[in-house]
Order: structure tokens, then C-alpha cells, then sequence
């Protein structure tokens, strides 16, 4: 196949990818407003825990919808299946923005929003292994890694992509129209989106090695029987999950959420600046996927997939406790404090319960500064009742905030590591007649579970450890990615061979 | 090479029962209990979608391993 060709393959496949990345994720970006339009408001903490839970179920459904569209790829062709997922995909996201809220109908609303978003996942599970081994099989042998590196940018550029058309709608819009109504545009714009790769799309050619299996006669009855039902393919399954998906998926989910999540959650840094951190890093960090995935074909992917994994169990640790101390104003010197607003609202009519809103800006030496707000409640008796929990938004100075775009880029760089070549491992360790099916469970169980609930169990393991006053409380949601991580890496090194499994078709 | 491979397999079927029990009566059942919504959460995650997958996984992973079916013929 002439390079032009192979040019025009990846594009098709991978617009389409990064599309449903963006659809996947865009739902994430927009939990804390979804949770006060979908979810009732009596319980504010309830309805955002709902959400993420929402947004959970998603990564959930992702192996079922591997196995379904991957049997289905397998029977059927690569093309057609990864076009029924778009659709899918773009259709779910585009009612999700459609769904009226729940002061309009009630329950109705969270349960549609449930059932549209586990479409979302059941289709994302289906997309990225049929991408991938459409693109693979395209592909010269000895060039696999390099190609498919780009079908492995479009999760982190649909993340990115989620991002700007978010932040560029409530610019635009202004950030009370964008909290009314303004926050469905991102999904509805992904119909646009999805309707010119269902097109690109659709003048392509079924992929060169499934048309040749086809026309053998060799296309397999049964890919799940094949598959998980074949001890001697299940061996690689459980190989390819356990020695090199899992971790891969924790390194991306730590480098890439749980970075953004510590520093916005955990340290208080300020929306806007955590966002730009990630935005500017993740675009730093995206050519190097396409780096590791060549030089994958050069020296072979375990070498690279074992060394980023290794570098990241090691040094996530002194990363996160470097980040938290540039970010911590508790040491730093204070030059100004004064409050700048204080008002008082009224909660409860009948019983004038009322909640006094204290803002209070600090500055420091470094030229670091910090907005403490404190909700204290006043009830009808003139009783005060001080709120602990205060909520902290921090502006850092430009060298603290380079040196967390340095700190996130480090850990996008052992992503792209560990994420560049997997694709092309993947494909290679499974025969074509059972690629689609083989390879796309160990991914989205090791991606999408290990990795997908890592922001849910890390945050929750900081959480429990600040409250219970453990030391170093700010570190303890390492301890999932690093051991997983350790165990992956083990694994690999053991028991992948040095050819990574390859087997030829 | 392969009897390392061969004979860590016990050290996976290990891990996977470790991580069950570690799992169902450390970080599962008593989250299930404690009342808190954040709990539930964790503890549902842990134990209807972790733990199965953990520990069936690892303890066929290691039972291949210990019968040999990763060794190099």
C-alpha cells in the first residue's frame, strides 16, 4: 500500500477515534454541571457523586461493549463495525444533550442520561480495537508501531479537544448562559463532528487481511468460543491484560486525570489554571506517542512499554510531593489578606435560615495568591454555625505554574511510553481471524476499568487519609497506580518474551 | 527462565487470594456498612468490579503459569 493511502487510512480511522474519545469524555469535563441539571439539588454532594458514578458506569460497560463489537468485527469485517460504534457514539452524545432536566421530568432525566452514557462506553468499546487493527492491518509488519501511534494521540487529543471547546463555548457565552443552557452545545456539536467521519468513513476499503482470511474461508464461527473459550488463547489474554494493559492503563489515567484532579482538588489550584496546566502539558507531551511508537519498530515495544512503566512506579511519588509543595501556600510568607466580599442569602423562607458567603484573598511573597471562601450557616436564633470546609482557589505565580506544566509533561511523557506502542503489541499477539475480539477485553478491562476508576479510588484514598490525619495524607493515592503498576511490571518482565509475542498471519 | 516463570505462578495465585480477602474484608465489607455515601461508592467499585476481575484473573493467571503453558517450548 503506497504511503498516501496508508495517509488517507489513518486519518479516516483516526478523526473518527479521536471523536469518540471526545463524546467519551466530554461528559467527564462537564460532571459538576451535569450534576445540577440531571440529579436533584436537595443533596449537592449526592447529585456530583451520582454523576461521577454516571460517568463510571461508562468505563464499566466498555469490555461488554468490546466483546460485542469485537465478535461482531470479526464476523462481519473491521469497517462496518467501527461505523455502527460512531454512530453510536454520536448519537448517544448528542441526546445526552438533549435530555430535559430534572426539575422538567423528574427521575426520567437521570435515567436517560444513565442509559445514553452507557451506550457511550459500549460503543467506545467497540471503536478504538477496531481502529487499531484496521489500521495495523493496513500497515507494513515492520512499521505497525509507528502507525498505529496515531490512532494512540486521539485519546489524549480528544481529552484535549474536550477541554477548548468547553472552555471556548463559556468564553463565548459567559459563564452563567453556558451553566443555563450553554453546556449542551459541546454535545451537540459532536453530531457535526461525527457526521463528517461517518463519511470519510464510509469510502473505505474493508482492511487487506481480513478480505484475504475472508476470501480463504478462514473467518472464525465464533470469536468469543475462539477467544476466551481456547485455553491457548486465553493464556495470551490474561498475559496481555495482567502484563502490560493494566499498568499502561493506570499510567495513563494517573498522568493524565488524577494530575489534574490533585491539582484542582486536592491542592486547590484554580479551575482556569488547572485546566491550561493540563492543556498546555498534554500538548507538549502528544508527538511523543508517535516517537515511542516508531522507535517500538526499532527496538521492540516491551523494551519501551517495561522502561515507562518502571520510570513512572518510581518517580510518581517524588513528582506528586513536588508538585504539592509548589502549590502549598502553607509555608510560603503572606505580604496581604483582606476580605473581599461578604453577603448573606437566605436558604429556607419559613425558618430565615440564611448562609453568609466570606471571601477572602490573601497574597504572598512569591507573588502566589489565594481566594478562601467559607460558607457559614446563621440560623433564625442568631446562632453561627462555622463551616470548616473552606473552599480554596489558588493563582499560582509563572515560575510555580511552568514547574507543574514541567511536573504534568514528565508523567504524559511515560503515557506516551507505555501507550505509544500498545496498539501494535496488541494487534501482533493475536491471530487476525480473532484480533478484533482478542485484543479489544484486555484493553478496555486494563484501560478502561483498572485505569478508568483510578480518579474515583485515588481521590478516595486521599480523602480518607486527610481525614483520618495520615502523613503525608497527599500521597496516598499513589499507592493504586504504584502497585498495580509493580505487578504489571513483573509480570511483563517475565513473561513477555522478547520478540513481544508476535505471532504472523 | 521457565521455571521462574513456572513457579511464580504461586506467587500470583497468592496475590489474587491476598487481594480478595484484603479487598472483601478490609476495604469492602466494613466501607458497605459505614453509612457514608462515599464509602458505598468505593466499596460497590471494589467489590463487585475490582475484586472479581482481580482475583479470578490472577489466580487463572498463576495456574497457567504454574502448569507451564507460558514456558518457552
Amino acid at each position: 500500500m503506497s504511503k498516501n493511502s496508508l495517509r488517507s487510512v489513518i486519518v479516516a480511522s483516526s478523526v473518527g477515534t479521536l471523536i469518540e474519545w471526545y463524546d467519551f469524555y466530554i461528559f467527564g469535563s462537564l460532571a459538576l454541571v451535569i450534576s445540577t441539571k440531571f440529579f436533584p439539588q436537595s443533596n449537592p454532594t449526592a447529585a456530583f457523586l451520582s454523576t461521577l458514578a454516571t460517568f463510571a458506569a461508562g468505563f464499566v460497560v466498555r469490555p461488554f461493549g468490546a466483546l460485542f463489537f469485537g465478535r461482531l468485527g470479526d464476523l462481519i469485517g473491521r469497517k462496518y463495525t467501527f461505523m455502527v460504534t460512531l454512530l453510536l457514539m454520536g448519537g448517544s452524545t448528542f441526546l445526552i444533550g438533549c435530555v430535559p432536566s430534572y426539575e422538567s421530568i423528574g427521575f426520567l432525566a437521570p435515567l436517560m442520561v444513565l442509559l445514553l452514557r452507557l451506550l457511550q462506553g459500549l460503543a467506545l468499546g467497540g471503536e478504538y480495537g477496531g481502529a487499531a487493527t484496521y489500521v495495523a492491518e493496513h500497515a507494513p509488519k515492520n512499521e505497525r508501531g509507528y502507525w498505529t501511534s496515531w490512532i494512540q494521540t486521539t485519546a489524549t487529543v480528544g481529552l484535549f479537544v474536550s477541554l477548548t471547546v468547553i472552555l471556548i463555548t463559556r468564553n463565548t457565552l459567559g459563564t452563567e448562559a453556558f451553566e443555563n443552557w450553554g453546556w449542551r452545545i459541546p454535545f451537540w456539536v459532536s453530531i457535526l463532528m461525527v457526521m463528517v467521519s461517518f463519511f470519510i468513513r464510509r469510502n473505505m476499503e474493508e482492511s487487506p487481511v481480513y478480505v484475504k482470511i475472508k476470501s480463504e474461508g478462514k473467518v472464525s464461527a465464533n470469536p468469543l468460543k475462539e477467544s476466551f473459550g481456547n485455553r491457548y488463547n486465553f493464556k495470551f489474554v490474561l498475559l496481555a491484560l495482567f502484563g502490560a494493559v493494566m499498568g499502561q492503563g493506570v499510567v495513563w489515567y494517573t498522568g493524565q486525570f488524577y494530575a489534574m484532579s490533585f491539582i484542582g482538588k486536592v491542592c486547590g489550584v484554580s479551575s482556569q489554571q488547572t485546566d491550561t496546566i493540563m492543556a498546555i502539558a498534554l500538548l507538549m507531551g502528544t508527538p511523543f506517542f508517535i516517537v515511542f511508537g516508531k522507535l517500538s519498530d526499532k527496538v521492540g515495544r516491551k523494551k519501551i512499554m517495561m522502561i515507562g512503566l518502571l520510570l513512572a512506579i518510581i518517580c510518581y511519588r517524588p513528582i506528586y510531593e513536588k508538585m504539592f509543595h509548589t502549590i502549598d501556600c502553607s509555608t510560603k510568607i503572606m505580604v496581604a489578606e483582606n476580605i473581599v466580599s461578604k453577603k448573606t442569602t437566605s436558604i429556607h423562607e419559613q425558618s430565615k435560615d440564611s448562609i453568609i458567603t466570606t471571601v477572602t484573598h490573601k497574597v504572598f511573597l512569591d507573588k502566589t495568591s489565594i481566594d478562601l471562601t467559607q460558607k457559614d450557616t446563621l440560623n433564625s436564633m442568631g446562632v453561627l454555625k462555622t463551616n470548616l470546609d473552606i473552599k480554596k482557589s489558588i493563582e499560582l505565580n509563572t515560575t510555580n505554574y511552568w514547574m507543574l506544566i514541567l511536573l504534568v509533561f514528565i508523567q504524559i511523557i511515560f503515557v506516551t511510553m507505555v501507550y505509544g506502542p500498545i496498539a501494535a503489541f496488541l494487534v501482533e499477539m493475536f491471530p487476525a481471524k480473532i484480533r478484533y475480539t482478542s485484543m479489544s477485553l484486555p484493553y478496555h478491562i486494563g484501560n478502561g476499568i483498572f485505569g478508568g476508576l483510578l480518579p474515583t479510588v485515588a481521590t478516595y484514598l486521599v480523602t480518607t487519609a486527610k481525614s483520618t490525619k495520615v502523613n503525608n495524607w497527599y500521597l496516598q493515592g499513589l499507592w493504586y497506580p504504584i502497585i498495580v503498576g509493580a505487578i504489571c511490571f513483573i509480570i511483563g518482565m517475565i513473561y513477555l518474551d522478547k520478540n513481544d509475542n508476535k505471532i504472523e498471519d | 527462565m521457565n521455571t521462574i516463570k513456572k513457579y511464580s505462578g504461586l506467587l500470583w495465585v497468592a496475590i489474587g487470594i491476598t487481594v480478595g480477602y484484603f479487598n472483601i474484608v478490609v476495604m469492602g465489607i466494613p466501607k458497605l456498612q459505614s453509612g457514608k455515601q462515599e464509602d458505598l461508592v468505593f466499596a460497590i467499585i471494589n467489590l463487585c468490579i475490582l475484586t472479581p476481575i482481580i482475583v479470578g484473573g490472577l489466580v487463572t493467571f498463576g495456574y497457567y503459569a504454574l502448569s507451564g503453558d507460558y514456558s518457552n517450548k
